[in-house]
């Protein structure tokens, strides 16, 4: 069974009536490794708000299946709890909540919603810890509050800290690379490497090709205009990379 | 946004049916008849056997009270309050005071029970926390007063104050909040019920942290409780009052007076959760507050410092102030107000600077959802003898909706060049940012608004004491339920 399959996906802003997908088809398997890449304003971003199930989107037409179950029917929080995990290009800052309080309450979610039972404070201690050991990231970081006063590079990090300790299976990466230099982009990447296994599904969304470098996907999707133009192996990555999008944007036009 | 329509929905289907304290106890109460009037002030003197100066000076409060008129300057709407129609004595029917809390009627400890105050003593947080309990007029319970006394801490009803420990109640009574205040500490000074004494002699640390639970329960009664804390030189006491009221249609008043006084180098930490019933979603049914709270520091580097979480009543009227007497005196107001629905808060401190190098503190959290409206009013005053005085005054609101309102009126009075004051403000909204954020990360939106409030109000809740902090936590998570849809 796929983990992830979309079926002529069709979405727009609820407040502006404009179509932004225009008929998504993807299917990814456990354990694949997917990147979209496209120009800015092709929709990329908006298909990973539609999975997340951000308020403001409306499906108009489709269907999206993940692991077995209707995607669509279900609310932000649940998706979250079944596995779905979107790492936001801007991680949004929670002021006054320390980073540990917030990723303990949210692990708790997702074990109440499985009928597990919930960490103890020493228990979650102990696993973050290890987590974050690998990421470079010390207890300083994470008694800070969520997101507040981090630099971008910490921001993605701690994306990638809190989807380790999360343990989904789909893991949708929005734009992970903008704003990282390279020593940051090595930490995120190896960190991103250390969760692929035969089971999660991952969806790479970036504008360069530089992200893919450090990552190496099973398959390269090119999006432009609400749809995916084309796809292929990696090579497609660094054939764009040579050729830029016009292909694409003046085809969708 | 469609999400901000569907928060304004949610909002306005949000009933009441989450206040879990609105139940009431089927007790026999004795009463005094309806209305105000002298007659009234000698019943309820009477009927708590007091000597003849506290009469007299409760009808002196009473004949002053008559030239009073209601003040207006809030920023509070309400149907006026009909002081001929409220009950100012309402008495759980017990023969005498009891001893022990064996003999307190069953009724009444099952009452407490349901509103999770512990007060039999083995089950007393392993001995932290000492409890007052105080049930529409009488003092019911004070738990712990055996070690409290091996320590020389006097922790009774205020009842009983006046008749063991008149000398001090005749000193203190009425020094930080006279009997002319204003009209509803005046009211209060006529015809006050009960409320808690406490007494810390020089240089004892309270062992236990004291605490208090009003209740309002008989129907029509206005609770006038009244408060009194003294630190002599050099003690320390932390005391917490609660208080909740079952679910009713009629608007009830509650008008209390809590006074306060530190002397030299004392340290006075009075926390508040005040969870009143707010009444429904038009507000009809709720409690009035209206209270005057104020505290002395007496003595040179003495220390008061205010804890409030304001989440109930239907309308707040409410400044617990500092009157900063002795040099290098501290007041301290740490502030978080929650209004829902209908709603109404106008809170807020004043600080009096008095002595030299006296500094205070205020941090205020406002948070307002539904139709609701939450004022800060405050006031920082420099006397001219006032050299080195410090404020600094933080004032954040945070809004939740679109119909709700939040308004920050802080006065400002300095009358020595040598102060220096600090006032910072800002107002806010949960973004839709944060909830998708937290949403994406498993949290359901009540989780989501709980933590993100919480964090908002971090600087005040880290103030209360643990026993309670997390109580409060819970109880801003209940209080914004169904406010983000």
């Amino acid at each position: 069974m796929a983990l992830l399959e979309i079926k002529n996906l069709h979405a727009s802003l609820e407040e502006e009536d404009k179509e932004i997908l225009k008929g998504i088809d993807l299917v990814i398997q456990p354990g694949e490794v997917h990147a979209i890449m496209g120009p800015n304003g092709s929709g990329k971003s908006t298909l990973s708000y539609v999975l997340a199930g951000r308020d403001g989107y409306e499906v108009t037409e489709g269907e999206v299946t993940f692991d077995g179950k209707d995607l669509l029917e279900l609310e932000a929080n649940e998706r979250a709890n079944e596995g779905v995990f979107l790492a936001f290009q801007y991680p949004v800052e929670i002021p006054g909540v320390p980073g540990m309080t917030f990723l303990r309450e949210a692990l708790n979610s997702k074990r109440k919603y499985h009928g597990e039972e919930e960490l103890d404070a020493m228990q979650f201690l102990k696993l973050v810890r290890e987590k974050a050991k690998a990421l470079e990231m010390g207890d300083d970081m994470l008694k800070r509050a969520v997101n507040v006063g981090f630099s971008g590079g910490e921001k993605k990090r701690n994306e990638i800290l809190q989807m380790a300790v999360l343990e989904p299976t789909l893991c949708v990466l929005d734009e992970t690379d903008s704003g990282l230099d390279i020593d940051a982009l090595k930490i995120v990447a190896d960190g991103v490497n250390a969760l692929r296994n035969e089971n999660r599904g991952m969806l790479l969304i970036t504008h360069y090709q530089r992200l893919l470098d450090y990552i190496q996907p099973d398959f390269v999707h090119v999006m432009a205009a609400g749809k995916i133009q084309r796809s292929g192996g990696k090579e497609l990555a660094l054939e764009l990379e040579e050729k830029g999008y016009a292909d694409f944007t003046g085809k969708a036009a | 946004m469609a999400a901000t329509v569907e928060t304004i929905e949610q909002v306005e289907q949000l009933g009441t049916e989450k206040y879990k304290y609105g139940f009431v106890t089927d007790i026999e109460s004795e009463m005094a008849p309806k209305g105000l009037s002298e007659e009234v002030i000698r019943f309820i003197s009477a009927k708590k056997e007091e000597p003849e100066w506290m009469l007299e000076w409760r009808l002196k409060a009473y004949e002053h009270f008559k030239t009073m008129e209601e003040p207006d300057w809030a920023k509070v709407e309400y149907t006026p309050i009909d002081l001929s129609d409220i009950y100012y004595y309402a008495a759980p029917k017990i023969k005498d005071r009891p001893n022990s809390l064996d003999e307190v009627d069953p009724e009444l400890l099952r009452t407490y029970e349901k509103l999770g105050i512990p007060l039999k003593e083995q089950e007393v947080l392993a001995g932290v926390v000492a409890v007052d309990a105080v049930f529409d007029s009488v003092s019911v319970a004070t738990t712990y007063r055996k070690k409290l006394a091996e320590y020389g801490v006097i922790f009774c009803s205020i009842s009983e104050a006046i008749k063991e420990h008149p000398e001090l109640v005749k000193k203190y009574l009425g020094s930080v909040v006279p009997y002319s205040d204003n009209y509803f500490a005046t009211l209060n000074c006529a015809v006050f019920t009960d409320g808690s004494f406490v007494y810390i002699p020089k240089g004892v640390r309270c062992p236990m942290e004291l605490s208090t639970y009003f209740r309002i329960n008989a129907e029509n009664t206005g609770q006038f409780e009244r408060t009194l804390i003294i630190a002599e030189e050099g003690s320390y006491v932390s005391y917490l009052e609660g208080c909740t009221a079952p679910q009713r249609d009629e608007n009830q008043l509650h008008a209390a007076v809590v006074e306060l006084v530190a002397m030299k180098e004392a340290e006075i930490k009075y926390s508040t959760v005040q969870n009143w019933y707010p009444g429904d979603d038009t507000g009809a049914g709720g409690i009035y507050n209206f209270v005057t709270k104020r505290g002395a520091c007496r003595g040179d580097s003495s220390k008061i410092s205010w804890t409030q979480v304001e989440t109930g009543s239907a309308v707040t009227w409410k400044y617990p102030s500092c009157i900063l007497q002795g040099d290098n005196s501290v007041g301290e107001f740490y502030s978080v107000a929650i209004t829902n629905n209908a709603q109404q808060a106008d809170t807020g401190t004043k600080m009096i600077h008095i002595g030299k190098n006296t500094k205070s503190t205020i941090i205020s959290k406002g948070i307002s959802a539904g139709k609701a409206d939450n004022t800060y009013r405050g006031l920082v005053k420099v006397l001219p003898g006032a050299e080195g005085a410090r404020n600094y005054t933080q004032c954040d609101s945070l809004l939740i909706g679109d119909q709700c309102g939040a308004h920050t009126v802080p006065y400002i009075e300095s009358r020595n060049p040598s102060a220096r004051i600090e006032h910072e403000a800002t107002t806010s909204k949960i973004s839709e940012d944060q909830l998708f954020y937290c949403s994406q990360r498993g949290l359901s939106e009540e989780d989501a608004v709980s933590i993100i409030v919480n964090g908002f109000c971090k600087e005040v809740m880290k103030e209360l004491p643990m026993e309670f902090a997390v109580e409060a936590q819970k109880l801003i998570g209940i209080s914004l339920e169904g406010s983000v849809g």
